[in-house]
């Protein structure tokens, strides 16, 4: 059996992010982890009218919310399930988001974990405030509680003569004592309105109409605007610099230098520039004459971390997995197979670039953020400023989306320091060349396979050898002592049975700095693993579905063995359901047209399934997606709608690490710095997207993530069936289809 | 030197640099925030406004280039989001993070006024130019179909 635990990140989350500046945070964004939140949030028993929903004698009801929306849709999720349990009218409800204080809420937004993490606490919530309700009408008429019913915002007693709003209740209902959570009446699901039904994103007409303020809208008067120079090359430090002609242009207020802030923060330091607009920052910015010391890593290229990964893979590596024996099983194989697959950097590229506003005043300090970390923020901002963090108003502005990006507090790091020599309000501001040669990049990897089939047909050996730069062995300060933590996820768990099964994994060092990329290891994990069993499944002459299904076998549970304490199994009943569902709605046994090929790809990954059918037409080198068609089960959906578009999302999120996404490293630095040089898909290469929606009614999972990792293998599978070529390196290559 | 254009159908006066690209002027002289930044090259389309009816890139159109034409923003699309293909966007559901979103509109509208019908390649041609990074793409075709049906069916009840 194991030789070493793969992961135990709640250890990690508890003991958190310990570092010079003592940032503890959630560390690894796993819906666990997020769900370990959610029980400490079950902890912070507060009264619903304090924390959760706010009723005005007018009968103006506004539902807060505590977590951070960046496109995902959990301004419109979270508050539906409030809104079901205290039986309100969706179209009178008002959302408002709510102010950091992690002594009531567990703010951090990542993980694909909020609705899973949320789920029992709103609906405990939402039913005590109903609760409390009910027993306010009831005192009110004199009547037992039982004969008051909860219905369109307010109680209601015999006939319809007996109603009353709750604007004329909360009065009374929030003085009443707090129910106890773990007894408060639920809901009947079968009686839900609200949950489980199509519902249009709540801000969606802010969206539409430039009403909707992201951070980068923040507007406080008298502030400046503020960009910092960099060292190109990470780790590289401001040697010296002349400000002379940046101090001279229009509009320039001032320059100065900022530190470098080490672990946790991971800032690169540098020079800012203040000025009272955006455009005079970033041409202050243009004239200053910087020396950098580029530092150790002025060497570091993607050909020397490929020869790292090479020199890697030449030696055997920590093994984190080993059942039975490969060695002896590949000795004796019918058949045997090998393959080697390659990762680069990738970047989130969100389309509003890192930003954050800060005033910090001796007696306190305000902030504009638009951030998954809500809470971090505000301890980064405390922490600088001196002062308490309850001193310090941190208000989560909307996201031009955070992929995980947005989880880090370097961009806040920065804005506090530049405000708190600055004295006025700040915007420090990133451009788009910033965000991409400044970034937390989703790690590079190398891959090597080995595979076996017995004369039936059957796994006989699966052995997965991994180097990789990290992300544990950057975040943990103890993270090269076990690496692999972070990087192997449902592909040291495969669904496919064999008796030998082995994982080795070796670090690669890098100076890149690499943080939680959405679907994080899944991205990497799901590619490789659905890719080699499709290898098998060619070479077992076998149907790609068929042989998966067959690998699968019956109706089991299979333990977590990133996270073994765990009671969240892989359930195989669902993970076939999902590839049967796809299968079926996509006509996996029906002929295509000419010219077509498919693949498919089933996944587990945040507790949630999903599979997919990809369409693919090869012509002149290039490859075409030209269908998608996904099953997905994340147990209960809440908003059946929102979960359709986060699968569409996440695959053209994925695509574009299958077609295009690449960051590589020449001298230290990023080559790429603009969308000319880093390209992403465009509405010409939209595939048409179709997502099934098991109505499940197991416990809700994730969905903002799960709908990544299936959908590169699906596409280059399908290239296979086209082409007979095996794409193993993304992004793909015009010389990997000819 | 005052530089003076009309703004969605006012005229409006600012006083700065002559080469400040517009999208600056709209988002911190006059702070009209809709118009947005994404990349400061023309290569993403967030920033996109109409100049004469044009959709025009205003994060590389310096302010002095627009003298004495007329702007229209996503703030000038309609006073509450009344416009057509504001409301197709808010039926087909299609913002997710909504960063982009002002920007797909101003070009959707601009291609609608040139193709009040247009197919799925009229789409592609004149909307590529705007990334969207959640992918919301197979919405906005949907959306800027809707749209065009809306319009068509205003046409012939104004008729």
């Amino acid at each position: 059996m194991a030789n070493s635990s793969v992961v135990n990140r709640r250890d990690f989350l508890k003991s958190g992010a310990a570092g010079g500046m003592a940032l503890v945070i959630g560390f690894h964004l796993s819906s666990r982890a997020f769900a370990d939140q959610a029980q400490d949030q079950e902890k912070k028993v507060a009264n619903p009218f304090d924390a959760w929903v706010r009723v005005t004698p007018d009968n103006n009801v506004t539902l807060i919310l505590g977590k951070s929306e960046m496109g995902q849709g959990i301004m419109t999720a979270l508050p539906m399930i409030l809104a079901e349990e205290l039986c309100l009218d969706w179209k009178r409800v008002k959302i408002e988001q709510a102010p950091t204080n992690p002594k009531i809420y567990d703010h951090g937004t990542g993980g694909s974990g909020s609705v899973a993490g949320s789920w029992l606490p709103l609906r405990r919530a939402g039913a005590a405030a109903r609760e409390m309700l009910v027993s306010a009408a009831a005192s009110r008429w004199n009547v037992s509680p039982d004969t008051c019913k909860a219905q369109d915002g307010g109680i209601l007693h015999g006939a319809r003569k007996n109603f009353l709003t709750y604007g004329e209740l909360v009065s009374d209902a929030a003085k009443l004592p707090v129910p106890d959570f773990n007894t408060v009446p639920l809901k009947n699901a079968n009686d839900f309105s609200i949950v489980g039904h199509d519902t249009r994103r709540f801000e969606g007409r802010d969206k539409a109409t430039g009403a909707a303020i992201f951070g980068l809208d923040s507007r406080v008067p008298g502030m400046l605007y503020a960009v910092i120079a960099r060292c190109p090359v990470f780790g590289g430090k401001v040697k010296s610099f002349d400000a002379a002609k940046t101090k001279a242009m229009p509009g320039v207020r001032d320059v100065f230098t900022i530190d470098p802030v080490g672990q946790g923060a991971f800032t690169a330091g540098g020079v800012a520039v203040l000025a009272d607009n955006s455009w005079a920052a970033i041409q202050g910015r243009k004239a200053l004459q910087i020396t950098w010391d580029e530092g150790p890593a002025a060497s570091e290229s993607s050909a020397s971390l490929r020869q790292q990964f090479l020199d890697n893979a030449a030696k055997p590596g920590k093994v984190v997995r080993n059942d039975g024996d490969a060695g002896a099983a590949f000795a004796d194989a019918a058949k045997k197979i090998e393959a080697i697959y390659e990762f680069p950097f990738a970047p989130h590229a969100t389309m509003e670039p890192m930003n954050c506003t800060v005033h910090m005043r001796p007696d306190g300090a305000e902030a504009w953020v638009p951030t998954q970390a809500p809470q971090w923020a505000q301890e980064v901002i405390a922490k600088t400023a001196n002062l308490p963090p309850e001193k310090v108003i941190v208000h989560t502005t909307l996201m031009g989306g955070g992929f995980g990006r947005r989880y880090q507090a370097d961009f806040v790091m920065e804005a506090a320091q530049v405000a708190k020599v600055s004295g006025k309000p700040v915007m420090v501001f990133w451009t788009r060349e910033d965000d991409m040669q400044h970034g937390f990049y989703r790690p590079a990897s190398y891959h090597h396979f080995s595979g076996a089939l017995d004369a039936k047909g059957n796994l006989a050996a699966w052995k997965h050898f991994q180097t990789s730069t990290s992300i544990e062995a950057m975040w943990n300060p103890k993270g090269e002592e076990s690496p692999e933590k972070s990087e192997f996820a449902t592909a040291a768990f495969i669904p496919y049975q064999t008796p030998n099964y082995r994982v080795e994994y070796t670090l690669a060092k890098s100076s890149v700095p690499r943080a939680w990329w959405r679907s994080v290891e899944h991205s990497t994990s799901g590619f490789v693993v659905e890719s080699f069993v499709d290898e098998l499944a060619a070479v077992a002459g076998a149907d790609p579905l068929e042989f998966r299904l067959r690998l699968i076998g019956e109706d089991r549970k299979i333990p977590d063995f990133t996270n073994p304490k765990e009671n969240k199994p892989l359930d195989t009943a669902r993970l076939k359901g999902v590839l049967r569902l796809a299968a079926e709605k996509a006509g996996w046994s029906k002929p295509l047209p000419k010219g077509v090929s498919r693949g498919i790809a089933g996944y587990y990954s945040f507790e949630s399934y999903t599979a997919a059918v990809v369409e693919v037409s090869v012509k002149d080198g290039a490859a075409k997606v030209q269908r998608i068609v996904y099953a997905v089960d994340c147990g209960r959906p809440i908003n059946p709608e929102g979960v359709r578009a986060q699968v569409e999302s996440a695959a053209i999120y994925g695509l574009s690490a299958t077609l295009h996404d690449a960051i590589t490293i020449k001298g230290g630095r990023v080559e790429q710095s603009n969308f000319h040089d880093y390209q992403m898909p465009r509405i010409n290469e939209t595939p048409k997207t179709e997502v099934h929606v098991v109505m499940s009614k197991e416990e809700p999972t994730g969905i903002g993530e799960p709908g990544l990792p299936v959908v590169a293998p699906a596409m280059c599978n399908a290239i296979f069936a086209a082409t007979g070529k095996r794409i193993r390196r993304l992004p793909v290559r015009a010389e990997d289809l000819a | 030197m005052a530089i003076s254009f009309t703004l969605n159908g006012k005229a409006q006066s600012v006083d700065v640099s002559p080469d400040m690209p517009l999208l600056w002027v709209l988002r911190d002289t006059l702070n009209m925030t809709g118009t947005k930044f994404g990349c400061g090259m023309a290569l993403c389309g967030a920033c996109t406004v109409h100049i004469n009816g044009e959709a025009t890139r205003s994060c590389i159109t310096p302010v002095s280039s627009v003298a004495g034409k007329k702007i229209t923003t996503i703030e000038g699309l309609s006073a509450d989001g009344s416009h057509p293909v504001q409301q197709a966007w808010m039926e087909e559901d299609v913002p997710q993070c909504g960063y982009c979103q002002s920007g797909q509109i101003m070009s959707a509208v601009a291609l609608l006024s040139k193709k009040p019908n247009p197919t799925d390649t009229d789409i592609d041609e004149a909307m590529s130019g705007n990334i969207c990074r959640c992918g919301t793409y197979q919405r906005i075709r949907k959306a800027i179909h809707r749209a065009a049906s809306m319009q068509v069916g205003k046409a012939k009840s104004a008729a």
